[in-house]
């Protein structure tokens, strides 16, 4: 088996994935076995293709023309490389975490949910190895889709709506700005293939490389540049375990990637800060990154709290993007890789409090901390990557990019940096910090609500009395300290992570 | 006194015309079912007129072979509308059937009153 | 074998099999009988293709008689397309009819609606094969007729309007045609499409006759394709008609008008005469984008899908006269591939709705709420017709919207692009509205036990929405053949 091979596997693994669990519908048990099972083979196939990239190869597999001169062509290079192993690692994780989230809360529709989950991290992947424009705007179009039963899993008034607003604005920037700038790039450059140092130079007039910026940054509606973003928040009636892996790693990741790609391969860093027509975009990503971080503190619902703070945190990565130096560049990469790790702890938390006390709004979670400790531990962790201290990955990448602000002479860009650390403090730590400073006596007083409201019908389906909040279920503790962990070893490891990005602005 | 020349010698060209339009303002204008066919009728007839009109050779006779007649008309033209005669009748045929259908089904054959039922359906 | 006769059988099969499908009075025999006449049609047709890919042009004389005076069959990269579609689509619905006339009350009568179905087919097919100029006509007067009485089999009592107005609105069109043709031939003195070509330099492009003849065709060939604004009698024909005509007609008659349309200003008048001489692009143009914007807009208004589908399709129409308004070998390859994707979305999406009224009795948005779960299989054919309707990547709507766009690029005028996926936008809103009515509501009272669609009708609806999928990857053949034509109507003007 070569690593063609290999790369092939891992987009068609979870899409046999998909089929067989459509075939273990009836058998809960065996769909659950089916579904960890190809999560970590697929896992184990992008680990092989690891190997050719860190030796400085570009593994390809070339399929077929759909159209003269495009091919549906891959072509892994060390960006997408992290990409798909964070993709795929991820899922394994969140496998066993939505098995404990979805059979707690006795959800409907299980076999859809596990299928559409498998199609999405299939086209996630297929976004990571792409080797053109083409191929990526496929992925990312059934990515679109697959997640949209996902995401309008409840099938009442309110996903319908965030359905509507989902695939509203995704559709909308995909083949209203998206499609045009990659038309635009084919009749200019006449090709699409991703290439160090961007295939438009001299092709396009200096004009019109704004223009072809802002089609192509807008167009990524994934990245959730504001004022786009909204699909973001409202992609939250989603059950926690969509809202984790696709809206903290894949959806959104898939966004910023793509924005990643198209800055380096497509228009090339040193075209771009040639011509200087980046300059606005770093304005846009900066205003998203402190706006959305204002937003967040406002919100009092856990889950619209932490979408927020996924908008202001992708700005990073654009941000980093626009400033396209190389520092900023290597930043914004690694930067996927630690918020991936930081948020999606998060998100598994707000789910497992979800699960153990259906508390969704933070003003609710006083005190909860002393009964799940490891859940609220745990959001520590996150909540720390995600601020940018050390021991956590997080630092990392912001001193990266920050180094990268300086190179490129924006020195307010570092300002930006440090005061959305402040912001993500004053929205992230007094989550924590409620659930072990809250009076004791709180429960006392919510016992007595539970039996002044007499009988309510359980969700959960659990025997357990209301009046005891226990720790969640093992399956979501344990995939979130997972998670935590990762967290901790990005920040011991992050020279790996640089060395290993590093070739991409070489 | 060529341009008067122009315009009487065109005179089949404005007899075809005037029944073309006659027909279309027919159909356009009359709510009858079938004052429809006949407008329309009327407008496929100028146009057989307009064809046979532009095959008279002058000089010639009727396009059957004869001894002693070296000119004759062009028989083609005839022969495609005769073609387009049938076709005609076969659509007024058609058309008629659907009225009689549309008699049984609406009660009437008049436009207005057809519509005004399928509104308030 | 008697391959040399290919050409005229592609025609004559369906041609005799019709009157003996009224012969055979039982409702099965004449269903078998159609069935193997559109298949030996269409077999006819590949074989066809496979030559006319090797040799460039088939000519063969109708009884013998040498062209230009006999009637020829001529064949090239164009019409051997065309052929492949309306074949194609007639053999695919064809097995489907059976079962889905069941309920539409015409079970006394099948034997009727197959022979008028081979009678259109026949006629589609020879307007698509001729070579001669009022023979063209003839063989567009035998499909409208058919399809006059196709239309009137609806159960609905405004079927019968439906198709009165569909005849007079046709008929003028087609008087239209016989007045160009006639005009023509008063300034050519032949019959024949390429000799007219031929002789008419000769004419002088000047000539008011030839001016004249080229306006009654486009305005004429315009009503029978439903151009915006001529496109009044296409909703209520298409909403109204029996369920496997609609699918029939939506996929091939106005391809076959289009065809029409393209051949007489390309191969017969030409391009300089067309466009230079006369300015025909921008009107083209202009209605183009109008039949893009304003019939889909209508269309998101509309509570019976059928409806939305047929405001749809005028839309889409619109698409491939924008195409043509662009004169070049891209904008021609966009817009004859457009014929074929679209007959293939049409055709499925219409199908899916032919099993939908089976089983509910109605096509009306607020009755197919919640049908997701019980016709799954109808549903998931619905959406993925949807998505080709849209333009999503790996479909064949998406190859199309590629091509139209790229044409519009290399003319330099990127506002038309724009407006080309502005309007591929409106397209999500209708087709998600049906999306979110069966999978997101509940089913009303009386339709909780309704079963899934019968194999017969599902097959022929997934092999179509199967076929989007793989012209939308594998693109070498459609736009191969597409390309070839175009540029032969290009080089020939």
């Amino acid at each position: 088996m070569d690593v063609q091979d290999y790369i092939a596997l891992a987009m068609l693994l979870p899409l046999i994935g998909t089929v067989m669990i459509w075939m273990s519908g009836p058998r809960p048990n065996q769909r659950e076995v089916v579904t960890v099972v190809t999560a970590i083979l697929t896992f184990l196939c992008v680990l092989q293709v690891l190997p050719p990239v860190l030796a400085g190869e570009n593994p390809t597999l070339i399929i077929t023309e759909i159209l003269p001169g495009l091919p549906l062509a891959f072509v892994v290079e060390p960006l997408g490389m992290m990409f798909a192993l964070i993709a795929s690692f991820l899922w394994i994780v969140t496998s066993f975490y939505a098995i404990g989230y979805m059979r707690g809360h006795n959800e409907p529709n299980q076999t859809r949910f596990y299928m559409c989950f498998a199609i999405a991290i299939s086209s996630a992947i297929a976004v990571a190895f792409s080797g053109n424009m083409f191929t990526l705007f496929i992925a990312y179009e059934v990515l679109t889709l697959s997640t949209y039963p996902l995401v309008t899993h409840n099938q009442d008034e309110e996903a319908k709506r965030a359905g509507r607003t989902y695939l509203g604005i995704l559709l909308t920037t995909s083949i209203g700005l998206l499609l045009v700038a990659i038309l635009w790039t084919w009749f200019a450059a006449g090709t699409l293939d991703f290439t160090k140092g961007g295939i438009l130079k001299g092709k396009i007039d200096d004009g019109l490389v704004i223009v072809m910026l802002f089609l192509y940054m807008y167009g990524i509606g994934k990245a959730a540049l504001m004022p786009i973003h909204r699909w973001l928040p409202a992609a939250m009636v989603a059950p926690t375990p969509v809202s984790a892996l696709l809206h903290a790693v894949a959806v959104v990741k898939a966004g910023v990637f793509t924005v990643l790609k198209v800055i380096i391969y497509i228009f090339g860093a040193d075209f771009l800060t040639e011509t200087g027509a980046s300059v606005w975009l770093m304005y846009v990503a900066g205003a998203t990154v402190l706006l959305a971080s204002l937003v967040a503190l406002t919100k009092d619902n856990l889950k619209a709290r932490l979408a927020y703070s996924t908008v202001s945190q992708l700005s990073y990565v654009v941000l980093a993007g626009a400033l396209a130096t190389s520092f900023s560049l290597v930043g914004g990469a690694m930067h996927i890789a630690m918020h991936a790790f930081g948020k999606i702890t998060l998100f598994f938390c707000a789910g497992a409090i979800m699960v153990a006390s259906h508390k969704t709004e933070i003003s609710q979670m006083r005190g909860l901390g002393w009964r799940m400790p490891f859940t609220f531990a745990a959001f520590l962790l996150g909540a720390l990557s995600v601020i940018g201290l050390p021991p956590l990955g997080g630092s990392w990448s912001k001193w990266y990019i920050a180094l990268g602000a300086a190179d490129a002479e924006q020195l307010v860009f570092i300002a930006v940096l440090m005061i959305s650390s402040l912001l993500n403090v004053a929205y992230l730590i007094p989550v924590f910090a409620r659930g072990f400073f809250g009076p004791r006596e709180e429960e006392a007083a919510q016992m007595a609500d539970a039996h002044h409201h007499g009988q309510e019908p359980e969700p959960s389906g659990h025997a357990e009395p209301k009046s005891r909040i226990a720790e969640a279920p093992l399956f979501c503790v344990i995939p979130l300290w997972i998670t935590a962990l990762g967290c901790v070893a990005l920040f011991l490891y992050a020279d790996r992570l640089y060395a290993m990005l590093e070739p991409i602005v070489k | 006194m060529g341009d008067w020349d122009f315009i009487v010698g065109h005179y089949n060209y404005w007899i075809a015309i005037f029944l073309a339009m006659a027909g279309l303002y027919i159909v356009i204008a009359r709510g009858n079912l079938i004052k429809k066919l006949v407008g329309l009728n009327v407008f496929q007839s100028s146009v057989f007129i307009l064809y046979i009109s532009f095959a008279k050779v002058e000089g010639g006779t009727a396009p059957i072979l004869a001894k002693g007649v070296d000119a004759y008309s062009n028989p083609l033209p005839h022969v495609l509308i005769l073609t387009a005669i049938v076709v005609g009748v076969a659509t007024t045929a058609l058309g008629l059937a659907l009225v009689v259908r549309i008699r049984n089904d609406y009660g009437t054959i008049e436009e207005d009153d057809i519509h005004s039922q399928d509104e308030s359906m | 074998m008697t391959f040399e006769h290919l050409p005229a059988l592609v025609i004559v099969i369906p041609l005799i099999c019709a009157p003996l499908c009224v012969l055979l009075r039982r409702k099965d025999w004449a269903f078998v009988v159609a069935v193997l006449a559109t298949w030996a049609s269409f077999a006819c047709s590949i074989l066809l293709t496979i030559q006319v890919m090797e040799f460039e042009t088939i000519s063969y004389a109708m009884g013998g008689w040498a062209p230009p005076y006999g009637i020829e069959i001529r064949l090239d990269a164009l019409n051997v397309y065309i052929l492949l579609i309306v074949s194609g689509i007639g053999s695919v619905v064809a097995p489907y009819a059976r079962n889905s006339l069941l309920l539409e009350h015409i079970e006394e009568g099948a034997h009727i609606f197959f022979s008028a179905y081979l009678l259109c087919l026949c006629g589609l097919m020879g307007v698509t094969v001729t070579g001669d100029a009022f023979n063209l006509f003839v063989f567009l007067e035998i499909s409208s007729l058919s399809s006059y009485v196709l239309i009137a089999l609806g159960s609905d009592r405004r079927a019968l309007t439906a198709s009165y107005q569909y005849l007079v609105m046709g008929t003028i069109g087609a008087t239209f045609i016989v007045i160009a043709v006639g005009l023509l031939y008063q300034a050519t003195g032949s019959l024949n499409m390429a000799d007219i070509a031929n002789r008419l330099p000769e004419a002088g492009y000047t000539n008011r006759t030839v001016i004249a003849a080229f306006a009654f065709l486009v305005i004429g060939a315009g009503l029978k394709i439903a151009i915006f604004p001529l496109h009044q009698w296409l909703p209520n024909a298409y909403t109204y008609a029996p369920n496997v005509v609609s699918a029939f007609l939506a996929a091939t008659a106005t391809k076959v008008s289009v065809y029409i349309l393209l051949r007489f200003v390309f191969s017969v008048f030409g391009v300089e005469f067309s466009f230079e001489t006369l300015p025909t692009a921008l009107p083209f143009l202009v209605l183009a984008v109008l039949a893009m914007f304003l019939p889909s807009i209508v269309a998101c208004f509309q509570k019976n899908v059928k409806r939305v589908l047929a405001y749809s399709s005028v839309a889409q129409i619109g698409y491939m006269i924008l195409g043509l308004g662009f004169v070049s070998v891209a904008g021609l390859t966009a817009s004859i591939l457009h014929l074929f994707n679209h007959a293939l979305m049409k055709g499925a999406l219409f199908l899916v709705l032919g099993a939908v009224f089976y089983r509910i009795g109605s096509c009306h948005i607020d009755r197919m709420a919640g049908l997701a779960k019980r016709m799954p299989w109808t549903m998931a054919a619905f959406a993925g017709g949807g998505l080709s309707l849209i333009g999503v990547p790996t479909t064949a709507g998406f190859v199309s919207k590629w091509y139209l766009i790229l044409a519009a690029l290399e003319k330099g005028w990127w506002y038309v692009a724009v407006l080309i996926v502005v309007s591929s936008l409106i397209a999500v809103v209708y087709v998600f509205r049906v999306i979110e009515a069966a999978y997101f509501r509940d089913a009303p009272e009386d339709l909780r036990d309704v079963a899934e669609a019968p194999i017969s009708l599902l097959v022929p609806a997934w092999i179509l929405v199967f076929a989007n999928f793989y012209f939308g990857v594998e693109t070498s053949v459609s736009v191969g053949i597409a390309e070839r034509a175009a540029q032969a109507l290009m080089g020939a003007g």
